[in-house]
């Protein structure tokens, strides 16, 4: 119960009533209700969790896509070492925990009335509101990278179709053929992802096609697990992976998409085959319920996942800020539960316990050869901030057992979470 | 060290505006900042950048504890006859680097 809904349910029956028997009153009121936006990791755990803590909530998950296409381990696909089915998940399972799906989009939200409204023109009314809605890309953040030019030159930053578009490029191309990537400045989603796809395209360049070379532009000097990728780099793929780093010039400034060129200061490249991930927000439902800021993302209570800018709605995964912590998978479940032990204590008008908070990223460089990150986290004036000496990263001189045995533990950790999530 | 990229065309019109654009990899340390051992860390920026062309300066910055590590520096000249273009950074412990580009003036 929230204390709005104790003074609704208050002013429905005396007063005094209950104020001396407030159990009475919650009691008769109708079950709590919870809407959840955006089925991937952090949506779909938290609709689950929040039933699982409190089996009186009424939950409902809007999700408009019918199946979930995981991005974790979708660089496997793009290299052709992977099928896509293997990242596709169902929603079927979620009635099991009794979470109502409504499939469609959200259209709006209306924070002072507390309603959404869907696509379907359905209008839901909540309690408490979890905006899990993931990222959009900036079609305005690129000059000439436009969503045509993604048919050209495809992202592939939310698997599916683009995954395939970007593996059927590579397979078409000729040996010889230069590939071509683009990486955007902080933050975005999946912060070694550019580079473990860098990796794994490499792998496939140097399986398939020898001749081949990769070149990735980085609008940045400094990326997640450097030392490991530039090291594995070195060892596994001379000359045929070059990363060039913002101070040598490697911030791409526009694209062309007829001619599949990166423009950056100071040259042109053309590329055969051409891979833009371009800078990115907040998904729209956020910038509409009014919880994104400036910079296109959503802040948040560290504790709570709330919103700091509109009551009663709660942002988690890649759509909200979350200070040092990433935007992955892992982080956005850990996140879901918190957020949802969160909602429950809220709405029992509760306090909320400082959560603490595991992110762990696994890359694949290659297919036996794993490196992975992990941190811990704890809320600190206002962010969620690095705990100091906890966590860390694969060391840098592993023999390759070690390297096999990482790559081993990234297959177990998607099976393990997918199948908490969807299964 | 020192690893300047610039961006000048080849090839201009007579009197007509072009960009230059300039950047160089090098640190930036404030001189503010104590090292592990308490003492202060030598200031390390790069103090000045000039652009002379054919000997003439047309353009110069003096830089200060602010600016960034590997400044990225884009102005706009015109040329009215062919010539060198010579770009020069000057900086803390003896650090120079200098680019040379030529430019065809068209009429």
């Amino acid at each position: 119960m929230t204390s709005r809904r104790r003074f609704l349910a208050s002013t429905a029956a005396a007063a005094a009533a209950a104020v001396l028997a407030p159990h009475v009153a919650s009691a008769q009121a109708a079950a709590a209700r919870v809407v959840v936006v955006g089925g991937g990791f952090a949506g779909t755990t938290c609709a689950r969790t929040l039933r699982k803590l409190d089996p009186a909530l009424s939950v409902t998950l809007v999700e408009a896509n019918a199946d979930f296409v995981a991005c974790p381990f979708s660089n496997e696909v793009i290299a052709g070492l992977r099928d896509l089915k293997q990242q596709q998940f169902g929603y079927t399972t979620l009635a099991r925990d009794g979470v109502t799906l409504a499939h469609s989009s959200a259209t709006a939200v209306d924070p002072g009335g507390r309603t959404v409204t869907l696509e379907n023109g359905t209008r839901l009314s909540f309690d408490r509101l979890v905006l899990a809605p993931g990222i959009d890309l900036r079609w305005d953040g690129l000059p000439g990278y436009t969503q045509d030019a993604a048919e050209r030159m495809p992202h592939a930053w939310k698997a599916g179709a683009q995954t395939l578009l970007l593996r059927r490029q590579l397979e078409a191309m000729d040996d010889g053929g230069v590939v071509v990537m683009s990486a955007p400045a902080n933050p975005f989603r999946c912060p070694p992802g550019p580079y473990e796809r860098a990796s794994l395209i490499a792998y496939y360049l140097k399986t398939k096609k020898p001749k081949s070379k990769l070149i990735l532009l980085d609008a940045k000097d400094a990326f997640s697990k450097q030392r490991l990728f530039q090291s594995a780099w070195a060892a596994l793929y001379p000359g045929l992976l070059e990363w060039v780093g913002l101070s040598a010039g490697g911030k791409v400034t526009s694209v062309e998409p007829s001619s599949l060129t990166f423009i950056t200061d100071f040259a042109r490249h053309k590329a055969a085959v051409a891979n833009v991930i371009p800078p990115q927000k907040a998904a729209r439902i956020a910038e509409l319920a009014g919880v994104a800021d400036r910079t296109g993302w959503c802040p948040v209570d560290p504790s709570t996942f709330e919103s700091t800018l509109q009551s009663g709605i709660h942002v988690i995964g890649d759509a909200a800020i979350m200070g040092a912590m990433p935007k992955s998978a892992f982080a956005a479940n850990a996140q879901a539960k918190a957020c949802a032990a969160a909602v429950v204590a809220r709405l029992a008008g509760q306090g909320v316990a400082e959560p603490r908070l595991i992110n762990t990223c696994y890359s694949l460089v290659a297919p036996d050869y794993g490196i992975s990150v992990a941190g811990v986290y704890r809320p600190t004036n206002g962010q969620l901030a690095d705990i100091a000496g906890a966590g860390g990263v694969s060391p840098l001189d592993a023999d390759a057992a070690f390297r096999a045995q990482e790559a081993l533990y990234a297959q177990g950790w998607f099976k393990t979470i997918t199948a908490e999530v969807f299964g | 060290m020192g690893n300047a990229l610039i961006n000048v065309p080849g090839t201009v019109k007579r009197g007509e505006a072009f960009e230059i654009k300039a950047l160089i990899s090098h640190p930036m340390e404030t001189g503010f900042r104590a090292g592990t051992n308490g003492t202060l860390i030598p200031r390390n920026i790069i103090q000045r950048f000039t652009c002379t062309y054919n000997g003439v300066e047309v353009f110069n910055l003096v830089l200060s504890p602010a600016i960034a590590a590997n400044p990225f520096i884009a102005f706009f000249t015109v040329a009215t006859e062919s010539g060198k273009l010579v770009l020069r950074w000057t900086g803390d412990d003896g650090f120079s680097a200098e680019e040379t580009a030529p430019i065809t003036v068209t009429s």
